[in-house]
């Protein structure tokens, strides 16, 4: 299947992920080659199968619904790069 | 290289518990040993000083009587494991600075029974690569090559896991495995390498590639080293939810050597079109070794291992997309630059852009595509049914009373580095006799069998039942004293 440059420019852009416009063309390119490859898939008969949903067939565990760890406010925000006043600092979001 | 490096895991514990040697002179004889083969870009960030006072802890311990096994062993750790104040990058620039407040349940597991840390070693990126070139790092380099000929790849993507081990810098490693990011580097290095039972070992605390793939192994000189680690780092673990609760039993209790009459599956879907005349040899000869301690070899069929890479193509990619939602630039690693009037979307964008090399953000975008509306069924929904005819391929020879299955480990030996590096479906085809054990959930180990005509190594691939990897591993233990590979690399960096 092949993916033009719209597509690629759409992909990236839901993907966030800045991509100039003149890298587009190569990048679509890209896309078509992995996605010829997946085309495969296409030839299995699925009918009837189920999607995997966990390669083992266990139950998620459950646990009591209390807190069982935080007030660690200071380790959280120890990498971010911008933190002030105990919170994550980002551009402005709403104008 | 000093021998003590190369005392293995096993060894050095007898060693350690006799007195012969102190986990700090091992230690010191590592450190060395990393000093002198930074040409082979293992070790990426150096612990020489949480090493030493591991090393010393260790000893006290041992003089103590009563240490676990893997107390005073000197590790390597892969960059994808978090390491609690010790940079832990994933091999990417968008992790740059990253020093985690807290520790993976593996290093955590590994430390409490006295291991040493000697520092992080060198992946490809995210752990999405086969030959160790999308590192941020730049290239870790195999210790084997041709005389005089050009660098080699360690594969990937634990290749500095690989290159370490195989060169003596450390008597163990720890690797991720999400399509054959063990075994294809054990491979091409010579070396042993565990994938477990998908839910043996904690994901928790290890950099997240494709959840329902990813499961973290031991790589060691041997069968026994590795039956060891697998020991100290497998068990449950509440903060991960898919970790199985079960025993951990004792791995190397298993190892007897005896395999009469186990059942030996070899499938004819392994068998491809152009594969090098060597590698049908070895896995020819491999079976021979297996015959002769006595199992029955069976010829068997997994009749869908042909879409098993394009499926991993989708659902790996897919669940990339999903985890790397978290690189955003905003709790922790790198964030881009910005421009006068960018907002918060700008800085998304950018950010990602800037840290992510070329192969993440193909992936990352592909699993985006093949999530998005419109193609969710025709892809993703499809792959996943495509995954559950995979499994059932290996149930169903399991029930008809196969033990494991012998395959090749890689379709070729290691090749230069540089050589695959454009076309990345090309790349891709390395993980072709791995990824189905990983879209299986099943445990799988590669054990170096023997040299190609050039003197490079090359590794079997024993695929074991699900949460049987003792089974699993006394059979590749009987392969491996079989095929008595010992060879070390020149030393030439």
């Amino acid at each position: 299947m092949a993916i033009d440059k719209e597509t690629a420019a759409k992909v990236a852009k839901l993907a966030r992920i800045r991509v100039e416009e003149d890298q587009l063309p190569a990048l679509a390119e890209e896309f078509s080659a992995i996605m010829g490859f997946i085309e495969q898939l296409s030839e299995v008969d699925v009918e009837g199968v189920e999607p995997m949903v966990s390669v083992t067939p266990m139950r998620l565990k459950r646990r009591e619904d209390v807190v069982t760890d935080g007030s660690q406010a200071e380790a959280v925000l120890k990498n971010a790069p911008d933190a002030r006043e105990g919170f994550f600092a980002v551009p402005k979001v709403v104008e | 290289m000093t021998e003590l490096t190369k005392l293995g895991i096993a060894g050095a514990r007898d060693a350690l518990r006799k007195g012969d040697v102190t986990a700090l002179e091992l230690t010191e004889a590592c450190l060395t040993a990393i000093d002198g083969a930074g040409a082979l870009g293992a070790f990426v960030h150096h612990t020489p000083e949480i090493a030493r006072d591991q090393a010393k802890a260790a000893d006290e311990r041992i003089k103590a009587g009563d240490a676990p096994a893997m107390c005073g062993i000197p590790l390597g750790i892969k960059d994808l494991f978090c390491t609690r104040g010790v940079p832990s990058q994933a091999a990417s620039k968008i992790l740059e600075g990253f020093k985690p407040e807290y520790e993976s349940t593996v290093t955590t597991k590994l430390f409490e029974a006295g291991s040493v840390m000697l520092g992080k070693l060198n992946m490809d990126e995210f752990a999405m690569g086969s030959s160790n070139e999308t590192s941020t790092y730049g290239n870790a380099v195999n210790p084997w090559r041709v005389e005089g000929g050009p660098e080699l790849t360690p594969g990937g993507s634990s290749g500095g896991s690989a290159s370490a081990v195989a060169a003596g810098l450390c008597l163990g490693a720890t690797g991720t495995d999400t399509g054959g990011s063990i075994r294809q580097p054990a491979a091409f290095v010579g070396i042993t390498g565990l994938k477990p039972t998908y839910g043996r070992v904690s994901r928790w605390g290890v950099v997240a590639f494709a959840s329902s793939l990813d499961q973290a192994g031991p790589m060691a000189r041997s069968v026994r080293d590795n039956a060891i680690m697998l020991g100290a780092m497998a068990g449950h673990d509440e903060k991960d939810s898919t970790s199985a609760d079960l025993a951990v039993p004792d791995f190397e209790a298993a190892l007897t050597g005896d395999i009469r009459g186990k059942v030996i599956g070899i499938p004819k879907e392994y068998r491809m079109d152009g594969m090098p005349e060597e590698i049908e040899k070895l896995w020819a000869d491999g079976t021979a070794m297996l015959k002769d301690a006595g199992a029955e070899i069976r010829d068997i069929s997994l009749p869908h291992t042909k879409y098993a890479l394009p499926a991993y193509y989708v659902i790996a990619p897919a669940e990339a997309s999903s985890n790397l939602a978290r690189y955003d630039g905003v709790r922790f690693g790198h964030r881009a630059k910005l421009d006068q009037g960018d907002g918060i979307t700008e800085m998304y964008e950018k950010t990602r852009a800037e840290g992510f090399g070329a192969e993440v953000q193909r992936r990352v975008m592909v699993g985006t595509y093949v999530l998005s509306a419109g193609f969710y069924d025709a892809y993703y929904n499809r792959a996943r049914r495509v995954r559950a005819l995979i499994k059932k391929d290996f149930d169903d020879v399991f029930a008809a009373g196969v033990d494991a299955i012998l395959t090749p480990a890689t379709p070729s030996a290691a090749f230069e580095l540089g050589k695959k590096f454009d076309d990345p479906v090309q790349m891709y085809l390395n993980d072709v006799f791995t990824v189905t054990v990983n879209l299986a959930g099943l445990p799988g180990i590669s054990v170096p069998a023997g040299l190609d005509k050039n003197g490079l190594p090359l590794g079997l691939q024993l695929i074991g039942r699900p949460w049987e990897e003792g089974d699993l591993l006394n059979t590749a233990y009987a392969l491996e004293q079989a095929a008595a590979f010992e060879a070390w690399p020149a030393k030439w960096y």
